[in-house]
């Protein structure tokens, strides 16, 4: 599909996005950047921080119905995820679902523009990320949590398995979804397995097309705010919430303790 | 390395409304203005680029030269060459009038 004169999304920044979402003038933030809530790790380390700390939370409406908008940065620090940005996304969710209990169900959308979990704050970046799925799973029993992948950076590492757990992803070409990036693979794996500087096969393996073909998207949209509006509008008119994620079977490692120690002639 | 630098010009008109502007992305930075009930213009920089504070000085005391407007300002600098510090400036003054 070709659309000619498009609004982009992709170059605006994440309260830009937030406000394109959302009904107009209904666009409301929470914990906006005169809270003045940034990572208190970063300027020990050397990094500026960010006032919203790169995460932006707005209520507003989206189709008149009540809607919560979560967006993050992909400007600031590639967009990561630090225990103050994990925190707002996981507590909008949390609150979503709180505001289901109530009687008053909230339209959730995750636009999310990320390479992932912070690395300056490592452990509390993983931590929220495990919120934030915890939080996305319970919802989504309920209602339809939506991800939008359709910034410049696309979704990486912890974030992409958050996005993996929504019920609808709505991704356009330029996006990108994988676990690790392409410096981390062409690092770790060597230039045969990826070439890092190789754009047109980083888009191949991880860019939009290429995933919705996958079946990893549930719809590619072009780069114009009209279009990933009525995508995400799509999304909620047919709400079935899912059923309970179902817990993967584990072997027990009990078993693979007494195979293993079979294997070394001894008896359990 | 992050260098905080504070500035203070004098100032004489009044401002509408706080004003949130810019990204602390490469080249770029962050502004957060403030009206201020005094007679006075506070600016607090965060930086990642140091040794830069006359080139800071400069940019901020043209802008007050022209703009006497008592505000409280913080920057949040991810090196931003003075040019879209000056513009990143117009655009947070003009979003608070």
């Amino acid at each position: 599909m070709t659309v000619l004169l498009a609004e982009s999304f992709a170059e605006r920044g994440a309260r830009e996005r937030a406000r394109a979402l959302l009904d107009a003038g209904s666009f409301r933030e929470l914990i906006g950047p005169f809270e003045r809530l940034s990572s208190p790790y970063l300027a020990t380390q050397g990094v500026v921080p960010q006032s919203d700390d790169g995460t932006v939370v707005a209520r507003g409406t989206i189709g008149a119905q009540r809607a919560c908008v979560v967006a993050t940065d992909g400007r600031f620090l590639g967009g990561s995820i630090g225990e103050i940005g994990g925190s707002k996304i996981a507590g909008a969710l949390e609150l979503a679902r709180r505001d289901f209990e109530r009687g008053s169900p909230t339209r959730m959308v995750l636009a999310l523009d990320t390479g992932g979990i912070r690395l300056q704050e490592a452990n509390l970046g993983i931590l929220a990320v495990a919120e934030i799925c915890d939080a996305i799973v319970a919802l989504r029993l309920v209602m339809p949590v939506v991800a939008v992948i359709a910034g410049r950076v696309g979704v990486y590492g912890g974030l992409a398995l958050s996005t993996s757990l929504c019920s609808t992803i709505i991704v356009s070409e330029g996006a990108r979804i994988g676990l690790n990036g392409p410096d981390v693979i062409e690092t770790e794996s060597g230039l045969d397995e990826m070439d890092s500087s190789d754009r047109p096969l980083i888009w191949r393996v991880t860019g939009g097309r290429m995933r919705h073909e996958q079946g990893f998207a549930s719809e590619i949209v072009p780069d114009d705010v009209a279009a990933i509006r009525s995508a995400v509008e799509r999304a909620f008119a047919d709400p079935h919430p899912l059923p309970a994620l179902e817990a993967p079977a584990f072997p027990d490692p009990r078993l693979e303790r007494d195979a293993f120690l079979r294997a070394l002639g001894i008896e359990p | 390395m992050i260098e905080t630098l504070t500035y203070e010009y004098p100032a004489s008109q009044g401002v509408q409304q706080r004003a949130h502007v810019g990204v602390v992305a490469s080249g770029n930075c962050e502004i957060l203005l403030e009206p201020a009930a005094d007679g006075s213009a506070s600016i607090v920089v965060r930086t990642s680029v140091t040794g830069f504070g006359t080139t800071w000085q400069a940019v901020l005391k043209r802008f007050f030269a022209r703009n006497p407007v008592a505000v409280r300002i913080e920057i949040n600098d991810f090196g931003a060459t003075p040019a879209v510090v000056a513009l990143r400036l117009e655009q947070a003054l003009e979003s608070a009038l």
